[in-house]
């Protein structure tokens, strides 16, 4: 394993930031749970992996050249038979730098943005908040010192404006919080074990539902210097 | 590193002092501690002489005597042999008041003096510093004793990064009635920081509050400080300057474009545990009223005011701050009414807020004080005086603080400060109780009590 880590951040280091499909793979290393998904160079490819995962499912870009896949019209939701899927297919070949595409699974839930950085003053710390696009917008985020335990985890929670959104607000479905715990706190060790490569990972959205708690797409940035 | 010989040093040997300028900083301090403090006060310049009739020595090794500290006053190239000289010549450790360091772009120097002092555990505040104040062994500022207000005696360690702060934060606390037990002005920290002295400070007999001004820890520091504060056993209020980014860094990631240094910062020193003031103002009152009472988890309060208006603003800003007001019950109601004034006792509200109305005198504010702090349900009291009513007068301070500390409870009061009402303010504060400058003054206090139970 230690040595898969390696060969994922060396390759990644070239580019300053690890490509998404490569980061699924580290997540997974540490038994992180991201949405199913295949990686593929073919619509023939992309048409097998829809049906193993079934539609409704999501396309994305893999390009060295983008790493905001969405600002560059990189991703496509919502795609629900072969037709669509292949249009899809070929206006994402046409991207910079194409270098196949993401067949992901659509999951369903509240989106949060689960992240770690590394901080001069105290080290990596991880925050979780209320995530998706809007995160920057309301700024509804717990930042704690990694890695944390359970029990942090849980009061991490439990400060956000919104948490009332995650236990079930006005009918709405409670996520399933032994998961999302779960989840921060798993990330909190990867964070720390990787504290000298990496720079800051965005999991978001992480989609938590009654059922699970999904990483649906990473984002990890490599520090510039380099040792060991 | 051993801190003793630093902050209560028995013999001082300050280097640098000159022969012609009376206004030099090492004459200043010379002058300060041979006159006014207890430590044994030598002078070193390598030209030798005497100063106002005391020998000025040559160097470091011909004091006679044992140094426990040197203040260094001297060029910045020239510091890093004085302190190797001090080594040689087993001193207790050093105060670099010298600036022309890490902050002038000379690391290099810098960096030379931590190595040397790391080397040989040799323990050294600053550059780039004012030094120490502990008295009564020694006071190192370089200020004139006459330009500057004299520090009550009293239980607030003070930390800063900066010197100004320091002194300024000083002459607010002892306007404040604030007593003060040691400060230091850490500089550069080139070798001893906030977090050594934290530590030490935090078994400081004298010491009960230690207040930290602070532009950011160094690399991994904060970690330390989160450490200090798990095991903490005095309150830590902290002022933080250097929130605001400087310059857009153009941010890729979401969690780094949020989570920025100060929001980092933000958040985990509250965490930790320690008070994190927003201001000089709220820094100043909540070393008052932890210095005051250290010990009190305050959860609900009970306000008495002489005006309803006051009584008002004071729940909403304890509503705010997360505050309990607490429920009175009917039968207490029935109870305090008939022991207060007769005229107060037609006109007086006594759902908390208790307002005892502008009729109120000493006796219905004493009467209601007492009564609610022998309740259970009531931690606190706020007591929200107007001195420019009729019945109240100079003694209340006094009755109030004697029956605060009968019932081993705090009572936070409010008063407008202005010089007509100093008698006022000073009954309170000379008998060892807070007095706010404002209603929202009076809740702060009282938050630093109520965030001291977490």
């Amino acid at each position: 394993m230690k040595k898969r880590i390696h060969e994922l951040l060396e390759r990644a280091r070239n580019v300053g930031w690890m490509m998404e499909p490569d980061a699924r793979e580290l997540l997974k290393l540490y038994n992180l749970p991201v949405t199913m998904f295949h990686w593929v160079h073919t619509r023939e490819e992309a048409l097998k992996a829809a049906a193993d995962i079934g539609y409704p499912v999501v396309t994305k870009i893999v390009s060295p050249k983008i790493m905001h896949k969405s600002d560059a019209g990189g991703v496509r939701v919502g795609i629900g038979n072969d037709g669509e899927l292949s249009q899809a297919y070929d206006d994402l070949s046409r991207l910079e730098g194409f270098d196949g595409i993401i067949v992901d699974q659509m999951a369903r839930g509240t989106e949060l943005i689960v992240g770690a950085k590394h901080d001069p003053q105290f080290g990596m710390v991880v925050l979780t908040g209320i995530g998706g696009t809007a995160v920057e917008i309301y700024k509804d985020v717990a930042i704690r010192m990694a890695p944390f335990s359970n029990d942090t985890a849980r009061e991490a929670l439990t400060s956000l404006t919104g948490s009332s959104l995650l236990t079930g607000y006005r009918g709405g479905e409670a996520v399933n919080m032994e998961k999302l715990v779960h989840l921060m706190v798993h990330f909190s060790e990867l964070a720390v074990d990787l504290e000298k490569n990496i720079e800051s990972i965005d999991l978001n959205p992480v989609m938590c539902n009654a059922k699970e708690a999904l990483i649906a797409d990473a984002r990890i940035l490599l520090k510039e210097v380099q040792h060991t | 590193m051993k801190l003793d010989t630093l902050l209560q040093p028995e013999s001082l040997a300050v280097v640098g002092v000159s022969l012609s300028n009376p206004f030099n900083p090492a004459n200043v301090i010379f002058h300060k501690n041979n006159l006014r403090y207890d430590a044994r006060t030598y002078c070193v310049n390598p030209r030798g002489g005497t100063l106002f009739g005391d020998p000025v020595y040559k160097s470091i090794s011909q004091v006679p005597g044992k140094i426990d500290c040197a203040v260094l006053s001297i060029r910045a190239d020239l510091v890093p042999a004085a302190i190797e000289e001090c080594i040689e010549n087993e001193v207790g450790g050093a105060i670099i008041i010298s600036g022309g360091f890490a902050e002038t772009g000379r690391t290099d120097l810098q960096d030379r003096v931590t190595a040397v002092a790391h080397e040989h555990n040799f323990p050294v505040i600053g550059p780039n510093c004012l030094g120490i104040f502990s008295p009564p062994a020694i006071d190192t500022f370089f200020l004139p004793s006459e330009r500057l207000v004299t520090p009550r005696k009293g239980n607030v360690a003070l930390l800063s990064q900066s010197g100004g702060i320091l002194v300024d934060m000083m002459i607010k606390l002892t306007q404040e009635g604030v007593g003060i037990s040691r400060t230091v002005s850490i500089g550069n920290k080139a070798v001893i920081d906030e977090i050594d002295l934290l530590f030490y400070l935090d078994s400081d007999p004298k010491t009960s509050v230690i207040g930290l001004y602070l532009e950011g820890f160094s690399e991994g520091r904060g970690r330390d400080f989160v450490t200090f504060m798990e095991q903490a056993s005095r309150p830590v209020v902290l002022l933080k300057a250097g929130k605001t980014p400087g310059g857009s860094r153009a941010v890729s990631s979401h969690t780094a474009s949020i989570a920025g240094d100060y929001p980092v910062f933000r958040e985990v020193i509250r965490q930790s545990g320690a008070l994190e003031a927003e201001n000089e103002a709220e820094f100043v009152s909540y070393c008052e009223s932890l210095s005051c009472c250290n010990e009190a988890a305050v959860e609900r309060v009970c306000i008495i005011t002489a005006s309803g208006g006051h009584g008002a603003m004071a729940s909403d800003g304890c509503f705010n701050a997360g505050i309990e007001v607490a429920q009175i019950p009917d039968d207490d109601i029935q109870e305090l009414q008939p022991q207060l004034s007769k005229s107060v006792q037609a006109i007086a509200s006594l759902n908390n807020p208790i307002d005892l109305t502008g009729s109120a005198g000493d006796n219905d504010f004493f009467t209601a004080t007492r009564f609610f702090l022998e309740k259970d349900y009531v931690d606190a009291v706020i007591l929200l005086l107007l001195p420019y009513l009729p019945a109240i007068s100079t003694d209340i301070g006094a009755r109030i603080a004697s029956v605060a500390m009968q019932y081993q409870k705090p009572v936070i009061t409010y008063m407008p400060h202005v010089d007509r009402y100093v008698m006022f303010i000073e009954g309170f504060e000379s008998n060892g109780l807070a007095v706010a400058h404002s209603v929202e003054g009076a809740v702060h206090m009282v938050r630093a009590m109520n965030r001291r139970k977490s």
